[in-house]
This record gives structure tokens, sequence and C-alpha cells, in this order.
């Protein structure tokens, strides 16, 4: 799988699981976060309707919160095993380019994490002795404390895409050399707008479901109501402004910047003019096309440089050794995201409709279709990170280290091993504790306890 | 003063803050299982830390964070080099975190009394890890020509040219590391609770207090053994003499202020006591921040540090965003006494 002909057998499995720790690791750290993202959004948007008198929209509040406080530790505590790999597992790039990206990592720790620590707590537990305005105060700081923590994370990763903002010193350490070029990094307002918006997408697919599934076994209807109300605006109003305009932005950029990556998303091997956009097909990565392609032709000219017959560059035009590791993940991680992308616009976008025609609440089908889709916004926001993190490749920081100069040689690919299976049956064991109290907070349901069924 | 000097000395304001906020977290939760009998007594000792564990915790994440800002070689090093205990240190934080906030969502006896074991025993090797950790750093690891190392959790436990991250002199840290942490723990609870806990834990003061001045006066006839540097600092310089000043009088302080029933004030000095023993080890190792015990030269401050213009320019959020956080410290601790 991984091509690169310095290296030796015990560097390439080193290299090799030490990337599959860190991919692990993050990839599960992310199906919190960007449900407790948006869920602090949609919290916000109820404790406002309830400082307006709204008390259903207050107790449906205060029943998200429990979901977010618990939601939130589990990012909390499978989130600072990614601070620390940094160190423990990519020491040589911590060491080259931590004067840069330590900047926003402290950040994050300074002006992120003890904000969300110290009102979540208030949030979660002294709603009476706060009072309304206090209490939506707290909601609103720990709203915005997990959203300057994902700006922080998304800064740090825009440096890896597109660094600015540096210099290299003699030695090749990479030092910082203007600190608001690096924070006015373009690609990280895109990459930012894109990343929250779905976040918000997921959170309003699940207060949607979970509001579905009490509709559908007729139980807790007042709230249920109230969730798809919010969560049907939210979800319709995120997903579109998912594709566009945030998700077009982002594409451009990759395609102007990351080339490569870009023709490897697109699966597009051949350079052409007027090239076609790749609906469905699998890469051949012997004969270098793609395998029973769906192809709407001209149209990837058209979505990149708005010209029918604007030139693409393909794969073949750059060296192998500049190519993503591994295309077809890249391929397909970036069309399962972009194909759930556009069934979030037509699911919510019925849903909304039927929401304001007043028929969404008697039409089961749709209800089910909500319930069923709570799981694809998490599928849909992980295949948009494994399109960003594999698309990087062979790049840890695009044009200036490569992945394989960044690991730690001194941690041994055994030891690695031995805390990856630790890992893994760790955060078993956290995915069971998870779902069975989660359950429970759902099963219980919001509002008044007398009135669960 | 250098710029590297500044940001360590705000480093080691953060850790401090670290081992002084959470080290109570931990030492109630090495107790709890002690002093607190019934479902009633332990949900008060909760109490005392549920609402500010968390925020507590994010003082090492940032002192982290921050470290690596300021000295990412050292970052570099220290954490591949220290991976094991890094890794087992995570681990122990999952299930400290899962223990505080797991317990109260399911009413079942075996489900809480779990969770109340997961809370004591992650507490209890939490200190001893990072009592560990503090010992290597002092005693220093055994750095290769090209300024790296890799710990192996023990060896012979001897202080060899190569050592482990366990030997006799970073067990009798952890081991006072332990003690000393039980202490402050005991005196939180004794200034935070009431009735029965209040009692007990008043108990453990008083032995605590006693191991720790033992246990205190053995690590530090050891360190001079385990790390001459010492020696050397202290002869070199009255200035650093500050640090084991303050523990002591720290130290004796705490036995004051708990003799006449002063808690919140007995509390005060053990934190003065912990300020001063991280301020002495940091004294122990000057110019290094991570000494050498073979040939290889060891990491100093200078070596470590980035750029002087980032850490300039750092300077400018990071004070206003640690005054801010300090402004959150007080409303959330100000919640806790209603």
């Amino acid at each position: 799988m991984l091509v690169l002909p310095p290296l030796g057998q015990a560097a390439v499995e080193a290299l090799f699981v030490h990337r599959l720790q860190f991919a692990f690791t993050i990839t599960y750290h992310y199906l919190f976060p960007q449900l407790t993202m948006g869920l602090a959004l949609l919290i916000v948007v109820f404790k406002t309707m309830g400082l307006r008198g709204d008390e259903v929209a207050n107790e449906a509040a205060r029943f998200w919160a429990k979901l977010f406080g618990l939601s939130f530790m589990m990012g909390v505590v499978t989130g600072i095993p990614l601070e620390f790999q940094f160190g423990t597992n990519w020491s040589r790039f911590s060491e080259a380019a931590g004067g840069v990206i330590g900047q926003t990592l402290a950040m994050e720790g300074v002006f992120a994490f003890f904000l969300e620590s110290s009102f979540l707590y208030l949030l979660l537990f002294r709603e009476k002795q706060l009072g309304p305005r206090l209490h939506w105060l707290s909601a609103f700081l720990v709203f915005v404390g997990t959203w300057l923590s994902g700006w922080f994370i998304v800064s740090t990763n825009a440096f890896m895409q597109h660094p600015v903002g540096y210099a290299v010193r003699e030695d090749g350490t990479i030092v910082l050399r203007s600190l608001w070029e690096f924070l006015t990094n373009p690609w990280s307002f895109a990459q930012y707008a894109h990343t929250m918006i779905g976040s918000v997408v997921t959170a309003s697919f699940v207060v949607a479901g979970v509001g579905a599934f009490y509709l559908l076994s007729d139980r807790h209807l007042v709230h249920a109501k109230r969730f798809l109300q919010v969560a049907v605006v939210a979800g319709a109003t995120a997903s579109l402004l998912l594709a566009f305009p945030t998700g077009d932005i982002q594409a451009k950029l990759v395609a102007e910047h990351q080339p490569v990556t870009f023709a490897a998303m697109e699966g597009h091997f051949q350079t052409e003019e007027g090239a076609g956009l790749v609906m469905l097909g699998q890469p051949n990565m012997e004969t270098l096309t793609l395998d029973n392609p769906l192809v709407m032709p001209n149209m990837l000219s058209m979505l990149t440089h708005r010209r029918w017959h604007s030139k693409i560059v393909g794969l073949e035009e750059f060296d192998r050794d500049l190519w993503p590791d591994n295309v077809p993940l890249v391929y397909y991680a970036y069309h399962i995201m972009v194909g759930l992308g556009t069934i979030f616009i037509a699911v919510m976008g019925l849903a909304l409709l039927l929401l304001i025609r007043g028929k969404l609440f008697g039409l089961r089908t749709w209800l089910w279709i909500l319930m069923l889709a709570i799981p694809l916004p998490f599928v849909a926001n992980t295949a948009g990170w494994l399109t960003a993190e594999l698309g990087r490749q062979p790049w840890l920081i695009h044009g200036l280290m490569r992945t394989a100069d960044g690991y730690s040689t001194n941690v041994s690919s055994g030891n690695v091993w031995f805390t990856l299976l630790g890992f893994m049956g760790l955060y078993a064991l956290l995915s069971m504790l998870f779902f069975f109290v989660a359950t429970r907070i759902i099963g219980r349901g919001p509002g008044p306890t007398h009135e669960v069924a | 003063m250098t710029l590297a000097e500044v940001w360590f000395v705000l480093i080691l304001f953060m850790l401090t803050a670290y081992v002084v906020l959470d080290g109570f977290d931990l030492g109630a939760g090495i107790l709890h299982l002690f002093v607190a009998r019934n479902n009633a007594e332990r949900e008060m000792v909760l109490r005392t830390v549920g609402p500010v564990w968390d925020g507590n915790e994010v003082w090492l994440i940032a002192a982290g964070g921050t470290l690596m800002m300021a000295f990412p070689t050292l970052i570099a090093t220290s954490f591949s080099g220290f991976y094991l205990p890094l890794m087992i240190i995570l681990w122990l934080l999952v299930f400290r975190a899962l223990g505080i906030e797991l317990r109260h969502h399911v009413e079942h006896p075996l489900w809480r009394q779990f969770w109340d074991v997961a809370f004591a025993l992650s507490s209890l090797l939490l200190t001893v890890f990072f009592g560990a950790a503090l010992g290597n750093v002092v005693r220093g690891v055994a750095f290769d020509g090209e300024g790296r190392f890799f710990a192996p959790l023990w060896t012979n436990f001897k202080i060899d040219p190569e050592p482990g991250i366990l030997d006799w002199y970073t067990v009798c840290v952890s081991l006072m590391a332990v003690a000393a942490i039980t202490l402050h723990g005991a005196l939180w609870l004794v200034w935070r609770t009431g009735g029965e806990v209040q009692r007990r834990s008043r108990c453990c003061v008083k032995y605590g207090w006693f191991a720790t001045l033992a246990l205190t006066a053995i690590v530090t006839a050891a360190t001079a053994i385990a790390q001459p540097q010492m020696v050397n600092n202290l002869r070199a310089h009255l200035a650093w003499w500050f640090g084991p000043a303050l523990a002591v009088a720290g130290l004796f302080g705490a036995f004051h202020s708990a003799r006449h029933e002063r808690w919140p004030r007995a509390f005060i000095a053990s934190s003065a006591f912990l300020a001063g023993m991280l301020m002495s080890a940091a004294a122990a190792v000057h110019p290094f921040v991570l000494p050498s015990r073979g040939a290889a030269d060891g990491l100093t401050l200078a070596a470590a540090a980035t750029e002087p213009y980032a850490l300039r320019v750092a300077l400018y959020w990071w004070i206003p965003g640690i005054l801010l956080t300090l402004g959150y410290f007080v409303v959330n601790y100000r919640s806790l006494s209603k």
C-alpha cells in the first residue's frame, strides 16, 4: 500500500501502525464533537424559545442538555489522547512544526476548554439557582466554547492542508513568522464553515430522528413536535449550506491548491478539456481507469471553473509518489460524502415542505425515514474528514513535510500495536456505555417524569 | 529573564494550578471508599468535586498545549520517550472521568459500586504515574546521540545509565505523591464536607501529614543521589532555595492550621507545599528541562524553546486568556459553595 522506496520494512510497518492509531482514535473521537457542536447551537435555539415563554422548548433544552453532557464527556476523554499523540506518536512533526500549530492547540485549551468546562456544569445542574437569563447565558457560553474549540482545531488542520505564515529555519524547523497570517488562513474559513455546518446537520438529524421516534411510538408528542419543528428547519438550511456555498468553495480550494488530491477525489485519471463528473464507478489502479463508470458529461469542468470545456488535470500528469497513497479510499470517501449530502438535502428539504404544509407529523413514512437517517450524517462527516486527511497524503504538512518523516522513530511498532489494541478495547467499552446510557435518557424522554408512557 | 524563561515560569504556574486543583479531586478519589461508606456519603464527596473536576483537568491539557507552543522539542522528546506511561495515564483519565460522570445515570447499587471503585483506583494510579513522571524528569533519561530516548516501564529498578520509568527513586517519588495528594484531598474533604465523612477525613489528615513528612525527607535525600545537579544549584544561588522553603513552610503551615481547625487555611498551606515541591523539582534540574543520565547532553530550556517572535506574540493572547479563565473559576467555585 505504501510506496516509499527509501523506507525499510520496519519503518513501513511503524509508519503504518502510527497512522492507523491516529486514524482510529480521531475517527472515533469525531463521532462525538460533531454531535455536541451542532447540539450546542440547537440548545441555544431551544433556550431562546424558552426565554420567550415556550415551556415545551425549555424542557426540550433540558432533555438535549443531558445527551449533550454525555456526548461532551465522551468527546473530552477521547479528545485528550489526540493532543497527546502529537507528542507521543508524531514527535518529529511536533518538533518541526510545534512552534506554529502549538499556538492554536494552546489557544484551544486557554480559550475554549476552560469556557466549556466552567459553564457546562451550570447548564446541566444549576438552572434553578441561575434563573432563566443566566441559564440561557450558560448555554450560550457552552456553545461559544464548543465552536471556538472547532475553530482552533480546524485552523490547525488548515495549516497542514495549506501552510501560511511560517518560515523554515536552516535545520528544517518550521517556525511562526506571522500569527495573523496563520490565524487568517483562507483555507481555515472555508474548512471551518463546512465543518461546523456539517456538525449542525448531524445534530439536526439526531434531534429530528428522536422526535420522529417519539411520534411513531406515540409518546412525548408535544415535545417531539417541537424537536421536529426546530431540527427540520435547521437541518434543511444546514444541508443546503453544506453543499452550497461551503462545499463548493472547499472543492475549489482543493482544485486550486491540491490538484493531485482533487483528481484522486473525483476519480479523474486523464487530463481532459470538458471533464465529466463521476457519479459511480470503481477506480482500477492497474489500468488507471474507472470500472463501470456513470458520468455526467462536462459537469466537472462546469462545477470547478464555471466553463463547460475548461481543462481538468488528471492524476497521470503527476509523479506517482505525489499521489495519495490510497487513491480508491480518497475517491470513495469523497463520493460517499457528496452522495449522502445530496440525500440530506432531499430528506430535509421534503420534510421542511411537509412541515410548512402541516403534514409532517401525520406522515409515518417520512417519520420513519427521518428516524432511520440518524446514522447517515455521522458517516458523511467521517467520510469528509477521511477525504481531507487521506487526500493530503503523502504530505503531513502539504508541500512541506511528508507523513513518513513525521512519526516517532523512537517508538517501535510493537509498542504502538500494544496501545492501539488498548484503545480499541477501551473504545469498544465506551461505545457500549454510551449506547446504554443514551438509550436510557431517550427512553425516559423529555418533560415531567410522570408523562412517561 | 529571557522569553524562554518567562514561558517556563508561566507553564510551571499552569502545572502548579493543575496539581493543586486536580490534586484534591485525585485525593478525594483515593480516599472516598474509606471516608464515605454509604450512598449518601459518597454523593457528598462527589458533590465537592463534580462541578469542578473537568475544569481542573483542563489545566493539564492547556499546559500541554502551551508546552507544545513554547517548547516543541521538549514535547516531542519527552512525550515519545515516555510513550507507555503517558498512554496509561490517558486510559486512567478516561476511567476517572467515567467514574465521576456515569455514576448518577443509573440508580442501581452494582452500577454505583463499580464506578466508585473505578474512581478510586484510577485516582490512585494516576497519582502514582504522575509522581513517577516527575521522578523521571528529575532523575533524567538515557538520551541517544540524536536527542531522543525511549524509556521502558521498568528494567531492574536501579538507577542505571538506561533506567526504566519505575526504579527505586521514581517509586519513592510516586509514594510521596500519593501521600501528599491524599493529604491534600483529605484537607479538602474536611473543609467541604460534614458529619462522618468529615470526621474520617480528619483522621486521614493526621496519618497523611506524617507520611508526607517522612516521604518528603526520604525523597529529598534520594534526589541528592539521583540528581547531583540539585546540590550544585542550591549551593550556587540563594534564589533556588525559594521552592524548598515554600514547601517546608507549606507543610508545617498545614500542620499548624489543621491543629487549630482552620481548614481553608490548611488547604491553602498544602497547596503551597505542592507548589514548592514543583518549584524545587524545576530548580533541581536547571538549566535542563530534561536532564540526561548518559554521555549525551540533556535538553536545556534554551534549546527546547521556539523562535522569540512566537514566544512574544503568544503573550498577547495568553495573558488575557488566563485572566478570563481565572474569572470563570471564581464563578464556578462560588456556585460550588451554594
